[in-house]
């Protein structure tokens, strides 16, 4: 693990990609996220854990508002989150997201899955979209199944395609959420490879999981939720070996002891 | 057996019924997608107007509406659709008409079909940054259309066997032929026969065909 550093100064520099600032939503009476604060430098893999119900997915899928706030404030890259329309569609070009069901396009090919986006909204030349592709298919070890159609590949293929189709279109930073839970058992570590892999190369990753091997090995930080707030941030090491919070001491005592 | 046939044009007849048919067919997909469209789109002005427009359009009998064209688009308000001949307007009038009915259906047949997708893969959609129109051409409809293939053709079958309303404002298709050989001849039977034959001939392959597309196109999940 290199050296982290885990300060929550209030002032965003330039190294801040994904700002959130006193973030707050409700489900009906539910209050699903609580004055949610958080920073996400450049570079930074943050991994966030939490009981079922904590607001983690939420959290993940309001960073590119396929969940919308009601107060508070997101900005990626220095820019606030947009409300509707083209400028969100624009930041959402730029933010990738992994979904826990894949969510391939069932009615295209591999292929075409991760061509489209590079088409339709970066507008890249075919040859150069199909190029890219195959490239990023190989990346992640699925460059033989480009001419088959989802529901022709195991599950963990499928998830690798979907990494490989965020990818395609240059984001600056990765959302996960929960990439493994819909998995086979023995599926989960060509996935967690390839997000291992990722997060080498220096991307900026936000993921949601229940994989605690994966955030001892590759995060940065692990930020802790229950009950729509983080309770506690802190490098993997210590947040393992040594949870501050009660609340964390009950969930790892639960997790990590069986 | 059949000679009270001669002297008659079935095919002119049939082939007017089909040309309704096939119009009205085009037509009322091209504009049933579009309500449809507006049915699920984030505008609520156009969801209110596509919901009011099914919601009334499907409930009124065809011959109403029919009749309106003829008695209210054309005599009343003067609209000759683009021809000074009156079988043409008139033809022209049947067509509009069955299109207003049958998009009404096709609209509904298309909603449940986008019922049938999976709200993962509009938001993967989004999420790439694609915007709402792209997400419902690009990723949505296409799905949308291969599990109603079979619905559609119910429609399609049904709109068929509408166009026959179109008699009620002097289009001469099968239906107003038939009238006039009943009036005229005394195989009212084999006349009935004859045209449910027709009509069978049309009806049965459309259906047949569209079943066997229906399982060719359908999306596997």
């Amino acid at each position: 693990m290199t050296e982290v550093s885990v300060t929550k100064d209030a002032t965003p520099t330039a190294e801040d990609l994904v700002v959130l600032k006193n973030v707050n939503k409700h489900f009906g009476a539910l209050h699903v996220l609580q004055d949610i604060d958080l920073t996400i430098a450049r570079g930074e893999v943050v991994v966030v854990i939490g009981p079922s119900g904590s607001g983690k997915s939420t959290l993940c899928r309001a960073i590119n508002r396929l969940e919308s706030i009601e107060s508070g404030s997101i900005t990626i890259d220095g820019k606030p989150l947009p409300e509707e329309g083209k400028a969100l569609a624009r930041l959402r070009a730029d933010v990738g997201m992994v979904f826990q069901s894949f969510n391939l396009f069932a009615h295209k090919t591999v292929l075409e899955n991760v061509m489209l986006g590079q088409l339709k909204v970066r507008k890249a030349d075919k040859k150069d979209a199909e190029e890219k592709a195959r490239g990023l298919l190989d990346r992640v070890g699925v460059a033989a199944q480009a001419d088959k159609y989802p529901a022709q590949l195991s599950g963990g293929q499928q998830q690798r395609v979907a990494i490989a189709r965020a990818l395609a279109m240059g984001p600056k930073v990765m959302l996960f959420d929960e990439p493994t839970s819909a998995l086979d058992p023995e599926m989960i570590n060509e996935v967690l490879e390839v997000m291992q892999q990722l997060a080498r190369d220096g991307m900026t990753m936000v993921v949601v999981t229940h994989e605690m091997g994966f955030a001892r090995s590759a995060a940065n930080r692990v930020v802790f939720m229950a009950d729509g707030r983080i309770v506690e941030e802190a490098v993997p090491d210590q947040f393992f070996s040594n949870p501050r919070s009660d609340r964390a001491k009950d969930f790892l005592s639960k997790i990590l002891h069986h | 057996m059949f000679d009270f046939l001669e002297g008659y044009n079935l095919w002119e007849a049939f082939w007017t019924t089909v040309q309704l048919t096939v119009l009205s067919a085009i037509g009322s997909l091209i504009w049933g997608t579009v309500l449809a469209a507006m049915r699920v789109g984030p505008v609520p002005l156009m969801r209110g107007f596509g919901t009011a427009y099914v919601n009334i359009v499907r409930n009124i009998p065809l011959t109403v509406i029919i009749l309106f064209t003829s008695l209210g688009l054309n005599q009343t308000f003067g609209a000759t659709l683009g021809s000074d001949q009156i079988d043409t307007t008139n033809f022209r009038l049947a067509v509009l008409g069955l299109i207003a009915y049958t998009s009404a259906f096709v609209c509904e047949a298309l909603r449940s079909g986008i019922n049938t997708v999976p709200v993962g893969q509009a938001e993967a959609a989004r999420a790439l940054g694609l915007n709402f129109t792209q997400v419902l051409t690009l990723v949505v409809l296409p799905q949308a259309f291969r599990s109603v293939v079979g619905p559609l053709a119910n429609v399609l079958i049904a709109l068929t066997k509408n166009t026959t309303v179109a008699a009620a404002i002097g289009v001469a298709e099968a239906a107003l032929l038939m009238k006039e050989m009943i009036e005229n001849e005394a195989q009212l039977v084999l006349i009935s026969a004859v045209f449910a034959f027709g009509f069978v001939c049309l009806t049965l392959p459309t259906g047949l065909i569209l079943g066997w597309v229906s399982k060719k196109v359908a999306v596997k999940r």
